[in-house]
């Protein structure tokens, strides 16, 4: 596999450590998706994983399943989200990144979701079920347009595959906290520390750790070791906790965990 | 489609461009392991033996290849001959695979093990292996599955196992795979996840293909004895298509064999009324492999329908769609009523109520039997038995 370096570095992180926050694309609607967003990064998200939702989320906790079956009700789309994208754009320079799992990619297609996220200034995309062996067509569309591609990195990935995650990541690293689908924990696993040292032997990009950080104390402990940390079922909870009032709820918990 | 093809790399993971391993990176290393595991204990003359004698003497192989004599004659046309899986221990063919991977988990030290479940067929054999085998047990299953086949669910908790009952999309087949894949991601270092078709990422469809290839093996070398020829078709259901390649693989080779692979046709051609994947599927990625998938126009994974919770589902084994594409097998579907009317037939005609997967195979032969010459002969895979059905067949039948 030949892929070209990416020339670019496009996602900046504002706070140390950064924080990412994910939110289910079209819960409850796109519009409120979009305020979500944009208040979030108000009170000082550094990127925003626009989740793409799909009707198999075998990677996701309940929160997040529920989530998209809720966005899924109205039928929101891939093509849907990466418009968000476009819109929050319009608005703010913060990080944007398409989270997706692969179908919903495939039946655009590969090229035209590369060239679609390109037109809509988003910085890149992370598929959950695309490993690197089978990336080869993925990198290729998106390096030609310079974009950002994040992967996954787990407790049970040897070091082999570490290297190889490290090389064709761009714009960051994502290590997953501790084997397991999403969702808030009460503790995080001594793995997520393991992780990023091992990852920094093969990387100088910055690290993100996610999967389970739901408190402003794990969030302060994850930047005692990593770049940034992702936030996901927490923000995607405040959500469903608080109709009507999702962004300014949001906003504030995103504030407290930064505090 | 334009994407169709993701990768053009001819690998032993892929027929043509599908199969592959489309999982969360949690679990590519638990896949490396198995593949490892798979490749030393295939080469491994004692692990063969042990299967081997397992097969024979628990399993009850081989099974017999019986020749229907009144279906025959009601049908004028081809002899139809039927491999009986459905004689087996527990009553499907799905014991070949699951003792090939109790052996496997063993060997790879993973004493619990993981399961999901459609028609309940699966789980049982999963559960009596793990009896067997002395593991901790847990097997996945939408509940609108364990509705229609509460037998099997009892079977499974007689056996000792733990049934958790999966309430999400449409509560079927494809849920508790959701499900089992979402435990197998969190227990990935204790646990195998035994699955039971030929689906999902690599190595599962060709170690599971390779555990039920003994079905066409014995089958080619009793039509040989029996007839001193060829048959001139095979027919077998496919939901993932575990029982189908089973009986196609040896055959594969043999140009003049057709193969002919039954999809549920369920009660209409609508998106969301059957579980016919060739007919309104195109290529895309569901848990873990690439296949022909039912979709909407976002990539979104549609509902199935079929009378038949084993073929209940929405994608299908990769090497059926290699099959498909590269024309050596054929497919077809049959519907909900053409499936209960062929259980209805087999059961009076030859005293065999074969499960409703396996009516599917049944209704093809009904039709087209007819159509052949009486100097040829087909074989239909009876892959299961009806048992476990007759819930289901009291609700649709009246036979007072």
């Amino acid at each position: 596999m030949k892929i070209e370096a990416a020339a670019k570095m496009p996602i900046s992180f504002q706070t140390h450590p950064a924080l990412i926050a994910y939110i289910t694309c079209g819960d409850p609607d796109l519009a409120t998706s979009r305020d979500i967003a944009l208040a979030s990064i108000a009170a000082g998200a550094s990127v925003i994983e626009l989740g793409v939702p799909f009707s198999d989320p075998l990677a996701d906790g309940p929160v997040i399943q529920r989530a998209s079956q809720r966005a899924l009700r109205h039928a929101t789309s891939l093509g849907q989200v990466i418009e968000l994208g476009k819109e929050i754009r319009r608005q703010s320079q913060a990080g944007l990144i398409i989270f997706s799992y692969l179908n919903p990619i495939l039946r655009m297609g590969i090229e035209n979701f590369a060239g679609a996220v390109q037109d809509a200034g988003i910085d890149g995309a992370l598929v959950t079920d695309l490993p690197v062996e089978e990336a080869e067509d993925y990198l290729l569309q998106m390096r030609r347009r310079e974009l950002a591609t994040i992967f996954l990195a787990a407790p049970t990935s040897t070091d082999a595959r570490l290297k190889r995650i490290a090389d064709v990541s761009r714009g960051f690293v994502y290590a997953v906290s501790r084997t397991g689908v999403t969702g808030a924990r009460q503790e995080m696993a001594q793995d997520a520390k393991k992780l990023v040292q091992r990852l920094r032997k093969y990387t100088r990009l910055p690290v993100a750790v996610g999967f389970g950080i739901s408190t402003a104390a794990q969030f302060a402990a994850v930047g005692k070791f990593a770049d940034a940390a992702v936030v996901g079922s927490a923000i995607v909870q405040i959500i469903e906790s608080n109709p009507s009032n999702e962004a300014k709820s949001v906003a504030e918990f995103v504030r407290q965990l930064l505090d | 489609m334009a994407t169709a093809t993701i990768t053009k790399r001819k690998q032993p993971d892929r027929f043509g461009p599908y199969g592959g391993r489309y999982v969360p990176e949690t679990l590519m290393a638990a896949l490396d392991e198995l593949e490892r595991a798979y490749d030393k204990a295939k080469r491994d003359l004692k692990f063969r033996q042990r299967l081997q004698e397992l097969l024979k003497t628990y399993a009850g192989r081989p099974t017999p290849l019986f020749l229907a004599r009144r279906l025959t004659e009601k049908l004028r046309g081809a002899k139809i001959y039927l491999k009986r899986e459905d004689l087996l221990h527990t009553g499907a063919h799905k014991i070949n695979n699951c003792l090939g991977q109790a052996l496997l988990a063993e060997r790879m030290g993973k004493r619990r093990i993981i399961a999901e479940t459609g028609a309940g067929q699966h789980g049982v054999a999963t559960a009596t292996v793990c009896a067997l085998f002395g593991f901790e047990c847990v097997v996945y299953m939408g509940t609108e599955d364990m509705r229609r086949q509460e037998l099997n669910v009892f079977r499974m908790r007689l056996l000792g196992a733990e049934v958790r009952g999966v309430d999400s999309g449409s509560r079927t087949l494809k849920d508790a795979i959701n499900e089992a894949m979402r435990d197998w991601v969190t227990n990935v270092r204790t646990t195998h996840y035994l699955l039971g078709s030929v689906l999902g990422a690599h190595p599962y469809p060709t170690m599971v293909r390779d555990f039920h290839r003994v079905i066409g093996r014995e089958a080619r070398a009793q039509i040989l004895q029996a007839e001193a020829k060829l048959p001139a078709a095979i027919i077998a259901c496919v939901g993932g298509g575990s029982n189908s390649i089973g009986i196609f693989y040896d055959f594969i080779k043999d140009k003049r064999v057709k193969l002919i692979g039954v999809e549920a046709g369920g009660r209409g051609h609508a998106l969301g009324e059957h579980a016919a994947r060739f007919q309104g599927g195109s290529p895309g990625v569901l848990q873990g492999t690439f296949s022909y998938l039912l979709q909407d126009q976002n990539g979104q994974v549609a509902t199935t329908h079929s009378v038949s919770a084993g073929l209940d589902y929405p994608s299908i084994g990769p090497e059926h769609a290699g099959l498909k594409d590269s024309g050596r097998a054929e497919y077809v579907s049959a519907s909900d009523a053409e499936a209960l009317e062929a259980c209805t037939l087999l059961a009076r005609t030859e005293g065999i109520i074969p499960a409703l997967e396996s009516a599917h195979a049944v209704a093809e032969a009904i039709k087209r039997a007819p159509k052949m010459k009486r100097s040829e002969v087909v074989i239909v895979n009876i892959s299961g038995r009806g048992d476990k059905d007759i819930g289901i067949l009291r609700e649709n039948l009246n036979l007072d």
